[in-house]
């Protein structure tokens, strides 16, 4: 019934544009109704449009970042952030300002001097290290990097836009990278586990009876178990000399684990109400098949309240691994992620002299904003009652 | 009770049918007791012909329905099916594969116009879809066919590409009774066809429904709770009470000559659209029993103005009081009951005075007791 | 503007060229589109039309209870408002809707059950007390005689132990129970007008029964005047005494019950009447019915709202000019009709 109010509003709002608009309401199909109705949603437009550009930073991280992020400068730790400056006495020539480094005599620190006689001209789209667009076309040039005419001087040796960890790292380069795996690694986890949601949840709706019971009161119980601790206890016994790789992986299937059971849930609850439809009694009674009115009646109707569940699902995921990192029990560096990141700046003293160290919450905010947004938007537009 | 109807057997024989849901509590979900929501049903319907199904809200009606359609397990009791003189099925114990037989000459045609259309489907794909999953697979021939039976219910074919959304209740409803008419189907059940829709597209539908079974020879079961329409429609009438049926017998018996006292107090409260008609109404007490713990006896007594002992203690039989006239009441010999057309006049002379509704009525004053009965949960 | 035969007593609520749209982001809603009608003390007026023609915005206007976008956009709403024991004439479409007047008036001088009868009572809250908070709303009584107070209009409109009844939830309650406890709620103030929107649609004829007797006796008792919304026209040849016809936001017919029901002038009264089975007319033969479908509410017709599907459509005339809610004649004053077939086009938009 609520479907039936959106769709006579979005009728309405449409009708008004006189009959040729009619027709195309008439033949519209569901999706277009619900994309159009997603238009109108502003803020999810614009989180759609931050996260697309997420993606395209995950996809072509290496022409974003202009330095290898995990290549150490002993003489370089602790850069502070090196603004661009656009204009010099001439006119239009963008450039940065070299720092010479020194260590104070008494505290040992490394202390920066601007040298604001050595601008280092940039530009965009500048050569610099090599690599494979998408891990395929050879390439060398980056969104940003020392000028071509500066005769080969490398961007890593001369700029930090957004500063440099203890190490040395150029912190821009750094966060790029760990777009990549933040991002990524919660679609992963999000796609096995809405995998697994849907079709226990599904087997469990549709069947119902003792398989629905036993699968209930699974779900119940994974929870009911804490989450936090669970996480702790899992990637504690995560054996120390694992690779990135398999460490990665484990977490992916072990936040993927704890995920499924609330689309279980939904989609359980999404079955037995579809079953009682009355559209679907009149397929079985038209003799359709069980499958058929499954795969052509019942998964369409909630595909996109799915979509809508699954980029919901996605920021949670994302804050988990950051958390587990955060403390420690997730990604270890090399590998580099959000939460690999900010577990660096976990000291207090480093985070008072180099606030620059904190930028990489930046991007996590931003992210689940962004998803939580556009998840609601889909939400509203699938279904503006709710259900 | 066999009946044979007019041209040999019924077309559909319905015998002690009973449908009791369990009620289940507790985290093992252990049955505790069950809603009787048809309790021992016997009817048939003839070829050709309209019975209808009324009763109040949750006596059973479309639970009877479903079960004829099998699209609830009856708990017991026979439905024997004749697609043809000579073949019998009881669709009772008939198996998935048999039943996806049967149901090319049984369909629905459902109450709510919104929610029996898929959103995402087209006409074509709705009214098609009975064609195709019965192996109708070119996509022409559908077409076609499809066409034709948008036109038979007064659908502009062109439309077959759009969505129900562009449709107002009457034309989906229309859609609704072109799908289920897509088989050639003998009988059509309709639970409550109108009851969602507003008077001046009722009429436009009953006058379809009446169409089709002229041209097409359809048997309908017709569920309703509108006295009115039911009048209208139907050649038998089938009154039920708490998932029992109290009354089956003829139109115009049955609206003018009721045996049964529920029937009489059924026919008298229906409001008539004609200020100088104004009646007095029996005016029942208390609320419909609840089919989960009806009451000993007569599930009626404790409403009915003629209830006497044995009405309390022992269930009336379900007999033929007359040639084709069912009826289950102790008292049935008799009663002299009230049709429509012995309703009484309001104490004033009705309609004219400039307020009569000022003149308190005998039956008004039962009112304040009104729910005498209804804890009965 | 001729006023009814029941005008003879002075009215105790007269709405005049009432206009309530709706300004949603897609358009405008002319949901009321000059609505004029008056009801005396004990007497009851039926509103009826189709689903979507405004009868429910009606009621919610001389409530001053109209849901943004929507909004009164002209008319009049004159109510004999009773203060320290004088009668002042008030326009409630002028007076601000949350300011005192208003809020004496509505729930206390003019009540309403709605149309929903799920949702008209909290579930989280025993109906008693929801009964009680109306009850001091308008009158000093301290709590326990409010629950007193509560309790009588329980039995007062038929329910039994209504001391226990009090403590229930409104799920506890069956349809006509809690219709009944909407209606001893809506009583509690004692209003001088009640207004009831299909108060009977959800129930079954039997409960529909009862609820009607019940609400003719409380007029009798109380001397309410009643507004009476619904669709279904048995209800209304029953209970009214004066009707109202409406038509997409329109007043298309308005008469004595008599008069409408067997001298219908408007061709939507008269279809209308024509299209509904009765337990009377004959079976099984072809039903008169209204053709087409009602418009959309952004895509009103132009001239007469009904042109589109009136067999008497004169071109020229009715799709040009929207016909004006006048008299018969002089004589039948207390028939009105909105039809170019009773009176000559007055305006001048051509
Ligand atoms: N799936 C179910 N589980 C348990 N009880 C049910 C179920 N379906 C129906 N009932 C109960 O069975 C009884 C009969 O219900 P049914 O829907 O057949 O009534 P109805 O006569 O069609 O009423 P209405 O006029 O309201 O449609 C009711 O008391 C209802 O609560
Ligand atoms: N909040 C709203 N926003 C926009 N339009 C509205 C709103 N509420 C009502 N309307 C419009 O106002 C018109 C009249 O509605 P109303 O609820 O008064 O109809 P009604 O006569 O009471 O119908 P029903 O018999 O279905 O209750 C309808 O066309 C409806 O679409
Ligand atoms: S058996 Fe008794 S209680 Fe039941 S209907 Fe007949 S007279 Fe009334
Ligand atoms: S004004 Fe014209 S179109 Fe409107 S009802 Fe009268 S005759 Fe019909
Ligand atoms: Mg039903
Ligand atoms: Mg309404």
């Amino acid at each position: 019934m609520a479907e039936d109010h959106t769709t006579r509003t979005i009728e309405s709002t449409v009708a008004v544009g006189g009959a040729r608009e009619e027709e195309r309401i008439s033949v519209a199909t569901q999706w277009q109704l619900t994309w159009w109705r997603f238009r109108k949603h502003k803020v999810a437009n614009i989180a759609a449009i931050v996260l697309i550009t997420y993606y395209v930073v995950v996809l072509f991280a290496d022409f974003f970042a202009y330095a290898d992020p995990n290549l150490p400068a002993a003489k370089r730790g602790l850069l502070p952030p090196q603004p661009i400056h656009l204009f010099d006495d001439d006119g239009w020539n963008p450039h940065v300002l070299a720092f010479e480094g020194s260590r104070d005599p008494e505290t040992f620190e490394r202390v920066y001097e601007i040298l604001g006689d050595q601008p280092i001209s940039v530009q965009f789209f500048a050569q610099g290290l090599e690599y494979e667009i998408l891990g395929i076309i050879p390439w060398d040039r980056h969104l940003i990097g020392v000028s071509d005419d500066a005769g080969g001087a490398l961007a890593q040796e001369h700029v930090s836009l957004l500063g440099t960890d203890i190490q040395g790292r150029d912190m821009w380069s750094r966060i790029v990278f760990a777009t990549r795996i933040s991002m990524t690694i919660g679609l992963i986890a999000v796609a096995i586990s809405q995998i697994l949601g849907i079709v226990i949840g599904g087997v469990s709706g549709y069947f119902g009876g003792l398989i629905d019971t036993v699968i209930q009161r699974i779900i119940e119980i994974v929870r009911s178990i804490p989450q936090i601790p669970l996480l702790m206890g899992i990637a504690a016994a995560v054996p120390k000399d694992w690779t990135i790789e398999q460490i990665y992986f484990a977490i992916t299937i072990l936040l993927a684990l704890i995920l499924w059971t609330e689309l279980a849930r939904v989609v359980r609850g999404r079955f037995l109400s579809l079953r009682e439809e009355d559209f679907v009694m009149a397929a079985e009674l038209a003799g359709a098949s069980r499958m058929r009115i499954i795969l052509r009646h019942m998964v369409p109707s909630f595909l996109s309240h799915i979509i809508a569940a699954t980029t919901l699902a996605i920021p949670t995921i994302i804050i988990s691994e950051t958390s587990l990192s955060f403390l420690g029990l997730g990604l270890r560096p090399p590998a580099i992620s959000w939460g690999v990141l900010l577990q660096q700046a976990q000291n207090i003293q480093t985070l008072a002299l180099s606030p620059w160290l904190l930028l990489p919450a930046l991007p996590v905010i931003v992210a689940i904003l962004a998803f939580n947004f556009l998840g609601d938007g889909l939400r509203d537009a699938a279904d503006p009652y709710g259900t | 009770m066999t009946v044979e109807g007019p041209n040999g057997h019924p077309l559909l024989e319905v015998k002690r049918l009973k449908k009791y849901f369990p009620i289940r509590k507790g985290f093992m979900r252990r049955e505790v007791g069950a809603v009787r929501a048809v309790d021992d049903v016997s009817f048939h319907i003839d070829r050709g012909e309209t019975l209808s199904l009324v009763g109040e809200s949750g006596c059973g009606k479309t639970t009877a329905a479903r079960c004829i359609l099998r699209a609830n397990d009856p708990t017991d009791g026979q439905i024997l099916f004749r697609p043809t003189e000579d073949q019998v099925f009881d669709v009772a114990q008939s198996t998935r594969r048999e039943l996806r037989r049967l149901r090319r000459d049984m369909q629905l045609i459902f109450q709510d116009p919104f929610s029996s259309l898929n959103p995402r489907f087209t006409l074509l794909e709705i009214v098609g879809e009975p064609l195709l999953v019965n192996g109708m697979r070119s996509g022409r021939e559908r077409q076609e066919r499809v066409e034709e039976l948008l036109r038979l219910v007064g659908m502009r074919p062109e439309y077959m590409r759009r969505f129900p959304h562009a449709f107002s209740g009457g034309q989906r409803q229309r859609i609704g009774i072109a799908r289920a008419l897509a088989l050639n189907p003998r009988l059509v059940v309709a639970d409550e066809p109108v009851s969602a829709l507003d008077v001046s597209v009722q009429a436009q539908i009953l006058n379809l429904l009446l169409e089709l079974q002229q041209k097409l020879g359809l048997t309908y079961l017709f569920v309703a709770h509108d006295l009115s329409v039911v009048k209208h429609l139907s050649d038998r009438v089938a009154v039920m009470y708490v998932g029992r049926l109290v009354e089956m017998t003829d139109r115009e018996r049955l609206f003018n000559s009721p045996r049964h006292p529920y029937t009489e107090a059924l026919l008298s409260s229906v409001p008539e659209p004609d200020p100088r008609k104004r009646s007095q109404r029996i005016v029942l007490e208390g609320e419909v029993a609840n089919p989960a713990a009806p009451p000993s006896g007569c599930y009626f007594h404790p409403r009915c103005r003629y209830a006497q002992d044995v009405c309390r203690t022992d269930t009336p039989v379900w007999e033929e009081v007359a040639e084709g006239h069912w009826v289950a009441c102790h008292r049935v010999k008799e009663l002299e009951l009230a049709g429509v057309r012995d309703r009484l006049p309001m104490n004033t002379a009705a309609g004219t005075s400039t307020n009569p509704a000022t003149n308190a009525t005998p039956a008004a004053g039962s009112a304040t007791d009104g729910d005498a009965t209804a804890n009965s949960e | 503007m001729a006023t009814l035969a029941a005008g003879k007593r002075r009215p105790l609520l007269r709405v005049h060229n009432l206009k309530t749209y709706f300004f949603p982001d897609e358009g405008t809603v002319r949901a009321v589109d000059g609505a004029s009608f008056e009801v005396c003390a004990g007497q009851t007026l039926g509103i009826v039309g189709e689903s979507g023609c405004g009868k429910s915005v009606t009621a919610r206007s001389i409530l001053r209870i109209v849901e943004h976008p929507g909004e009164i956009v002209e008319g009049e709403i004159r109510y004999l408002h009773r203060t320290d024991g004088r009668e002042v004439e008030l326009d409630l479409a002028q007076i601000s809707a949350d300011g005192p007047e208003m809020r004496q008036i509505r729930g206390g001088e003019i009540a309403m059950i709605f149309q929903e009868p799920m949702t008209s009572f909290s579930p989280v809250h025993p109906i008693g007390s929801q009964i009680v908070e109306a009850i001091r709303l308008h009158s000093p009584l301290g709590k326990r005689e409010a629950r007193e107070r509560a309790a009588d209009l329980l039995r007062q409109v038929g329910i039994s132990r209504a001391e226990a009844r009090l403590d229930e939830y409104a799920y506890q309650l069956s349809g006509g129970l809690r219709q009944r406890a909407m209606i001893a709620m809506a009583l509690s103030a004692e209003p001088r007008v009640l207004i009831a929107d299909e108060p009977t649609t959800a129930l079954d004829v039997t409960t529909q029964a009862q609820i009607l007797d019940l609400l003719r006796q409380l007029q009798t008792d109380l001397g309410m005047a009643i507004i009476l919304i619904t669709h279904n026209l048995g209800v209304v040849a029953e209970m009214c005494d004066t009707v109202v016809v409406m038509y997409l936001g329109r007043v298309v017919e308005e008469g004595s019950v008599d008069a409408i029901f067997h001298n219908p002038k408007h061709p939507y009264t008269r279809l209308l009447l024509q299209s509904i089975p009765s337990l009377y007319s004959e079976a099984r033969v072809p039903l008169p019915t209204i053709s087409g479908a009602i418009p959309h509410p952004y895509n009103r017709p132009e001239g007469c709202p009904f042109h589109d599907r009136c067999p008497q459509f004169m071109p020229g005339t009715c799709d040009r000019h929207v016909p004006e809610l006048q008299a018969l004649d002089e004589r039948e004053s207390d028939q009105l009709v909105s039809c170019f077939l009773y009176h000559e086009p007055t305006d001048e938009r051509a």
